[in-house]
């Protein structure tokens, strides 16, 4: 198990391998559709996003409400291919990586090895475990959206996967096939 | 002689039935999960059942959702005909159920008002509700919310009387391969066969309701299953999508007569959260 800090060191983050487990923790942010939708439309504006991502984190996570006396609510991870669009931008501006699940498009493998950054998998479906690793959760930006509002989360020994290292290994895809298999 | 129910009763209880199919998982599915996990050969995937079962355990003690996308509340009732129900319009009386349910559960409302302007309704109403109206004077009312990472690589294949059972095969493993991990697998695999085109995608839905444990009383659709079951395995996605033999927990098959010049397949693909409450009022 390989323990990273985030914001994330760019040349750290060249030490991590696809398939590698890693425990993530400092500050990261959240970020999913319409969030990424209203970036994206700054950005087409030429104004100032709601935070530097330089070397930064995204996960792409909306959490459900917290109860009283709770930090967060669940806090798993969504499906990261809806993002991909929006992604070679963020990457081109710096952002360290992000946090997610399941596959990239080839633009976005493509413009993770331009800019020496990374894609974590975290399990989709964990997010009562996943809350536990949450210290802090601040709304910092589009409150109105609810769960897609973006918020800045201080996390500790988060479990990931390294899906796509900054060369463009990548984990899915490459799947092994199951032992009992003879009779394909 | 005519049972009368309350819609007041049946608010109450959707609302229960919510915040319960979102703590806590079937006795069938969790049993599934760690046989599952004892079975796991892949280190990352025996990591991601270790998580998931941990992840069970902390929702049912914290009574928090075991997955932050609560889904669309999708409720099938089979009423009674000697039932009369009284009250609100039965619609208005699942929604407000719908309604407490997510709110008193800190539930996430994850459902927009249009598909196409997408303003959140904030109440995660309104449910999708299929009725029956069956012999006897009960009412049975299912609640099962749907998380869309799997809901949206679900498909309808409308194949060829000749595709036949090669041809249903084909078209399951072929669905399951392009969904990887963003199903977040281990997955159930609901398919209906037959009927038409609405039929087959209702079928598939009700086939995620069955009992794990239990199998097709129709012995080859029976066989069909585990030998669908076998080769989704093989696909080697695995716990997560990082790789395994753990792809599906179980695969399960509703059939239906159809037409001549037809052999509509739904294939209605539920994540390791398959969520579903049925109480008989
Ligand atoms: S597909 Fe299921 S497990 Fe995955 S995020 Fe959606 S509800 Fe949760």
């Amino acid at each position: 198990m390989i323990k990273i800090n985030a914001p994330i060191n760019k040349e750290e983050l060249k030490k991590l391998r696809a398939g590698d487990s890693i425990l993530i923790s400092g500050i990261i942010y959240t970020a999913r559709d319409a969030a990424h939708q209203r970036m994206a439309e700054s950005l087409k504006k030429k104004e100032r996003l709601p935070f530097d991502v330089q070397n930064q984190l995204i996960y792409y996570m909306g959490p459900s409400p917290s109860k009283p006396g709770q930090i967060i609510g669940s806090a798993g991870p969504t499906t990261a291919s809806r993002m991909d669009t929006y992604t070679p931008d963020l990457l081109d501006l710096g952002l360290g990586g992000m946090i997610g699940k399941g596959k990239r498009s080839s633009e976005v493998i493509h413009s993770i090895i331009k800019n020496a950054s990374v894609y974590f998998a975290a399990t989709g479906g964990a997010g009562a475990l996943l809350s536990k690793c949450i210290l802090s959760s601040d709304i910092i930006a589009y409150e109105d959206l609810g769960t897609e509002a973006i918020r800045k989360l201080e996390v500790k020994d988060l479990p990931v996967v390294v899906a796509i290292d900054f060369m463009g290994n990548h984990l899915y895809g490459n799947a092994l096939p199951g032992t009992n298999c003879t009779s394909l | 002689m005519i049972r009368k129910i309350h819609t007041l009763e049946i608010t109450k209880n959707i609302k229960e039935m919510c915040i319960e199919a979102n703590y806590y998982l079937s006795a069938d599915m969790k049993d599934a999960i760690q046989q599952a996990s004892q079975k796991e050969t892949t280190t990352l995937g025996k990591n991601v059942m270790q998580q998931l079962q941990k992840n069970l355990i902390i929702a049912a003690d914290e009574k928090i959702p075991i997955c932050q996308d609560t889904g669309m509340a999708v409720v099938f009732l089979d009423i009674g005909q000697g039932v009369h129900i009284q009250g609100d319009s039965l619609e208005n009386a699942i929604n407000e159920g719908i309604r407490r349910g997510y709110e008193e559960g800190y539930l996430r409302k994850s459902i927009v008002h249009d598909p196409l302007i997408r303003k959140n309704t904030k109440d995660n109403t309104p449910a999708v509700i299929h009725s029956k109206i069956v012999a006897g004077n009960t009412l049975k009312i299912t609640v099962a919310p749907k998380g869309f990472g799997s809901e949206n690589i679900s498909r309808i294949f409308m194949l060829k009387p000749s595709d036949g059972k090669e041809g249903v095969i084909k078209s399951v493993l072929q669905t399951i391969q392009d969904a990887g991990a963003n199903a977040c697998p281990p997955i159930v695999v609901g398919i209906g066969i037959g009927g038409t085109f609405e039929k087959c995608a209702i079928m598939a839905k009700e086939a995620l309701l069955r009992n794990l444990k239990e199998h097709s009383d129709i012995p080859y659709i029976a066989e069909m299953e585990q030998d669908l079951l076998e080769q989704i395995n093989c696909l080697g996605i695995g716990p997560g999508g990082l790789g395994g033999n753990t792809t599906a927990l179980a695969v399960n098959i509703n059939t239906y007569p159809t037409h001549i010049a037809g052999l509509p397949v739904g294939i209605n693909i539920c994540c390791h959260v398959n969520r579903h409450v049925t109480r008989i009022l």
